[in-house]
């Protein structure tokens, strides 16, 4: 902006707006500070903010009660691979919507949105039975295809809004030089619709890591991943506060980090073509 | 632009999409609505029988059934309201040159990463509980009695939670709706001495709607169907306080292991949100057509 | 490879000791109590004793524990081996053939050993279906500090008349301590497994004997109006979400006078490890009537059992033998002491000099399970068996919703006659669509 900015106001600006952050990042701080602590500091009153016997004996705890690498490993399968084969399947499903509308586009494009409004709850039973009897049943694959379903109309419309953006000129100037259809696809379209993909790819992991319906569900021990995990410290017995956040700590420290990571590409895919 | 062989081309890349989600909707659906005519109890096996309409009798006339569409709407509209306008005032803030806006996005941004069994836990325990929780010392060490959050009051306990995991998602979009604002545009509209509240409501806001709408959607597809935070901190209650559709259905098929009424109840919940589906497509249809 | 091969060695030479062996994996899946945390602990002994097993645990909070294993064994899913279910199921499933009985569990099982009310729960036809892993009844713990500082002293048999004085007397919410804290969370097996008990200590029963439910009873106002009393005047806040951990941690910090649950609570909250209070617990036998003699004790015990449905019986089988024998009781005591064995289930413990010396809550614990009445609950006559539930498959869904409403009256929401008419209500209306009387 060409308007100067005072000092002051920025001052002041920057003061507000940390406060405000802080705030909403507090209950993250807190659990990582509680994880720290042991169970008595944990509901000590007053409550104790840094000073305290810093331990990671709850650490230790929580991985000596459950295979944390297994579930962890469970859920990067489950995230990645959902997210993947997701992508595979909306690609091309997007690229046709985006470029060779029909007079159904739309309709469709709607219809698939509406078929994620459909309340989990309501078909478990029929998904268990059809599990038990395909061998699906705490296996990652069986994840991997609810979560693709799961998730693929998310993925087909994030992808069409994306590629809606890319203009059609290049496309025909593509095949003016004799391109066909899957060169178009590799060599012009994809690379300008790599961000895209990219962030799409982001989202849909971090919605396939924090699926906790079917995750739980559909899973024992083999193929559980960290929703699962936690859902074993949701009321433990005793004093559990310092467990828990060490717990919850693990449980979302890796997709946290993948986030702030990917920010920025998150972020520009986020807007579903909503920003012209 | 496109030829005959392209769009028949086109056909063929939709299809694999549609198919198999046309497959996954039937499928399921199509069992569950069998299961809805059932009497249909997974503790008595070999008792199904045909019941007719005898299901959705009962679900309708469930005294649960009103509060629990009620609390949908609450939850949904509540969250709404939260994270848009807290969205559209936390992107303008966001807007404004500070020291540290790298680091501030990144702790704004933070909660939407967080599983929602966690947080629940989190909040139910250590901010909500009224006797360890924090919320519970601030109130004492201001001399105030602890306010129960989770049997006081329920649902907005709840919505708060809820609203706290995608206010980030809300602020984002919206923050970079605004950054695309032609700040020459803003220029001039100061020149001919627009205060900040005229140029706020007659140029941002305006800007802002689309990314609102979209905001709008993608949040109402996931709220409709919350769960794991209901689950966790009140079990739907107490009574039916906190209890929302999915909750009710979820309730009745596995936690009273009565298929039959959960599968009505599940087919009823999917017909309402199919209501609200075309309510919002139509309404995103329009923003979005350009 | 290697792992094959070595395997494959451990399988020749079991062979010899007439076992069918081969590395086999088998899942358990159990409830997050500290007892079975502990048994996790313990797994080193399993391992050198069958190298040849490996056990996954699936952990998980009762009430999603319940429903996992209810659909995987309802639609015979197959995916446990070995399941962690209560008394109340056992029976149901059992008549079900969902259950493999225990026969044959080795020559040092001695089943025989189980207390008989325990074991009575767990069978059925003469055959048991299920091992006790820990049982439990229901009596009052309470500070034996505070209560002297009130200037009371606790009678042998207090009536609900004498807590309420001493809840009165107890509490001091300036300082946080709460007169009493009993369940408020709402589900069958949580604040309506302490209130049947309490009506039944009252007179009161859940059905006549043509299975009409008798909320609108004077009897179960009686129960009610006590309980909310209780917890509105002395109670903790956030009462309608406190279950048996929340109090228990309530407990454990100071924070309750009184706490009338679960006799397994006695080795936490008596751990001066986990527990403030720990010097200063007394127990004595749940309250009765002013002028009766029915303390509705409870009778809770979780099992192992396994699914006749698994294909690895006898790893399975193995492995509750392992858990819930005398030898396990052994290991424990060797490990975490011996007051923290997992209590209630084979008599031999309780014929354990060092284990009654060490266990101040021993004596009650046992003589509350064996009080326990589950095959006439109610002074009045009923037509089922339970203590404080209901032996009826559709139990778990009434007990939970009349859980709800009750939970719900507790929370202010509404009052007595309301949450009864409501519970009443409902009540009838399950028992028709489910047809009663049968």
């Amino acid at each position: 902006m060409a308007r100067t900015v005072t000092t002051q106001r920025k001052v002041i600006v920057t003061a507000i707006a940390w406060t405000i952050a802080i705030a909403i990042f507090f209950p993250i701080l807190w659990t990582f500070l509680t994880s720290f602590k042991t169970e008595a500091d944990a509901i000590a009153t007053p409550p104790k903010f840094l000073f305290f016997n810093w331990t990671t004996e709850n650490y230790t705890t929580v991985q000596g009660r459950s295979n944390y690498f297994l579930h962890f490993w469970n859920s990067v399968i489950i995230s990645v691979g959902s997210t993947v084969a997701a992508l595979i399947i909306a690609i091309p499903a997007a690229w046709s919507m985006a470029f060779v509308p029909g007079k159904r586009t739309k309709d469709i494009l709607m219809w698939m949105l509406s078929t994620k409004m459909m309340p989990a709850v309501g078909v478990l039973v029929p998904i268990y039975l059809l599990f038990r009897d395909t061998g699906l049943l705490d296996t990652r694959t069986g994840l991997v295809i609810v979560l693709t379903l799961m998730n693929l109309p998310i993925v087909v419309w994030m992808l069409y809004t994306y590629f809606k953006e890319i203009p059609g000129e290049i496309l025909e100037a593509a095949r003016m030089d004799g391109a066909n259809l899957t060169r178009e696809i590799i060599y012009v379209l994809t690379p300008m619709a790599v961000p895209g993909i990219a962030s799409t790819l982001l989202l849909n992991i971090i919605l396939a890591w924090n699926e906790a319906f079917w995750t739980l569900n559909l899973t024992a021990s083999k193929s559980a991943p960290l929703t699962q995990f936690i859902a074993s410290y949701s009321s433990p017995e005793g004093l559990f506060y310092a467990k828990l956040s060490a717990a919850s700590m693990m449980a979302i420290a890796p997709i946290i980090v993948l986030g702030w990571f990917s920010q920025k590409q998150l972020v520009r895919g986020l807007t579903f073509g909503a920003v012209k | 632009m496109a030829t005959q062989a392209s769009r028949a081309a086109g056909r063929l890349m939709i299809s694999p999409a549609v198919i198999l989600l046309f497959l996954w909707m039937i499928v399921p659906l199509g069992m569950t609505i069998w299961f809805s005519f059932l009497r249909y109890n997974l503790l008595i096996p070999g008792g199904e029988t045909f019941a007719g309409f005898e299901n959705y009798h009962y679900f309708f006339t469930d005294p649960n059934f009103w509060p629990a569409l009620w609390n949908t709407l609450t939850l949904v509209l509540g969250v709404l309201l939260i994270t848009t306008v807290g969205g559209i005032l936390l992107a303008l803030l966001l807007d404004q040159p500070m020291f540290g806006q790298g680091i501030v996005r990144v702790l704004v941004i933070a909660p939407f990463f967080v599983m929602p069994t966690v947080s629940a836990l989190v909040w139910k325990n250590m901010f909500m509980n009224p006797v360890n929780g924090l919320f519970a010392w601030i109130a004492r060490t201001l001399g105030f009695a602890p306010f129960d959050f989770l049997s006081a009051a329920p649902l907005f306990s709840i919505i708060l939670i809820v609203a706290w995991q995608w206010l980030p998602f809300a602020t984002l979009i919206l923050l970079t709706a605004l950054q695309s604002l032609d700040s020459e545009q803003l220029e001039a509209a100061e020149m001919d001495g627009a205060g900040p509240v005229s140029r706020f409501f007659y140029i941002m806001l305006p800007h802002l709607a689309r990314a609102a709408t979209v905001v709008i959607l993608i949040q109402t597809i996931f709220l409709l169907s919350v769960f794991a935070e209901i689950l966790v901190t009140t079990n739907g209650g107490p009574g039916n306080a906190s209890t929302n559709l999915t909750y009710l259905v979820y309730s009745q098929s596995l936690l009273q292991y009565d298929v039959g009424l959960g599968s009505a109840g599940g087919i009823v919940a999917v017909i309402l949100a199919n209501i609200v589906a075309i309510f919002l497509m139509r309404m995103i249809g329009k923003n979005l057509e350009t | 490879m290697s792992s094959k091969l070595r395997g494959l060695l451990g399988a020749c030479s079991l062979v010899a000791l007439g076992a069918a062996a081969h590395a086999e994996t088998i899942t358990v899946a159990t409830v997050n109590n500290g007892d079975m945390i502990r048994m996790q602990g313990l797994m080193a002994d399993f391992n050198e004793k069958h190298p040849d097993i490996q056990v996954e645990w699936v952990t998980l909070e009762e009430n999603v524990l319940r429903q996992r294993v209810t659909t995987d064994i309802a639609t015979n899913g197959g995916q446990y081996d070995v399941l962690t279910i209560g008394n109340y199921e056992v029976p149901i499933w059992a008549a079900q053939n969902w259950l493999l009985p225990l026969e044959d569990m080795g020559a040092d099982y001695k089943p025989e050993d189980f207390l008989a009310p325990v074991a009575a729960g767990l069978t059925v036809d003469g055959k048991l279906y299920a091992a006790p892993f820990y049982a439990e009844s229901s009596m009052l713990m309470y500070r034996t500090d505070l209560l002297e500082k009130a200037g009371l002293t606790m009678p042998e048999n207090p009536d609900w008349d004498f807590i309420t004085e001493a809840a009165e007397k107890m509490t001091d919410k300036g300082a946080e301590i709460y007169g009493i804290c009993l369940r408020g969370k709402a589900g069958w097996g949580e604040n309506m497994a302490f209130l049947t008990s309490m009506a039944n200590s009252e007179g009161a029963r859940w059905f006549d004997a043509d299975w009409k439910p008798q909320f609108d009873s004077p009897e179960w106002k009686t129960t009610l109006d006590t309980y909310l009393n209780l917890m509105t005047n002395y109670g903790p806040p956030g009462a309608s979400s406190n279950g048996f951990n929340e109090n228990l941690a309530l407990f454990q910090t100071g924070k309750c006078g009184m706490w009338i649950d679960a006799t397994v609570a006695a080795s936490f909250v008596s751990n001066p490890n986990e527990s403030t209070v720990a010097e200063h617990v007394g127990y004595a036998p749940s309250p009765v009537r002013a002028g009766g003699d029915n303390h509705g004790n409870w009778l809770w015990s979780w099992n192992l059992a396994i699914p006749a449905s698994s294909q690895k019986q006898d790893a399975a089988k193995a492995f509750v033998a392992w858990a819930t024998s005398q030898e396990y009781t052994a290991l424990v005591a060797e490990h975490e002491g011996i007051a923290n064995v997992p209590p209630g289930t084979r008599t031999s413990l309780y014929e354990n000099q060092e284990y009654l010396t060490a266990a101040p809550f021993a004596a009650q614990t046992l003589a509350a399970i064996e009080a326990a009445d589950t095959q006439s609950p109610s002074d009045q006559e009923v037509p089922y068996t339970g203590g404080q539930f209901v032996s009826i498959p559709e139990f778990q869904a009434i007990g939970t919703a009349v859980g709800q409403v009750f939970s719900a009256a507790l929370a202010g929401t509404s009052d007595a006659d309301q949450a009864l008419a409501a519970a009443q209500a409902l009540t009838t209306r399950e028992m028709s669509r489910a047809g009663y009387p049968k």
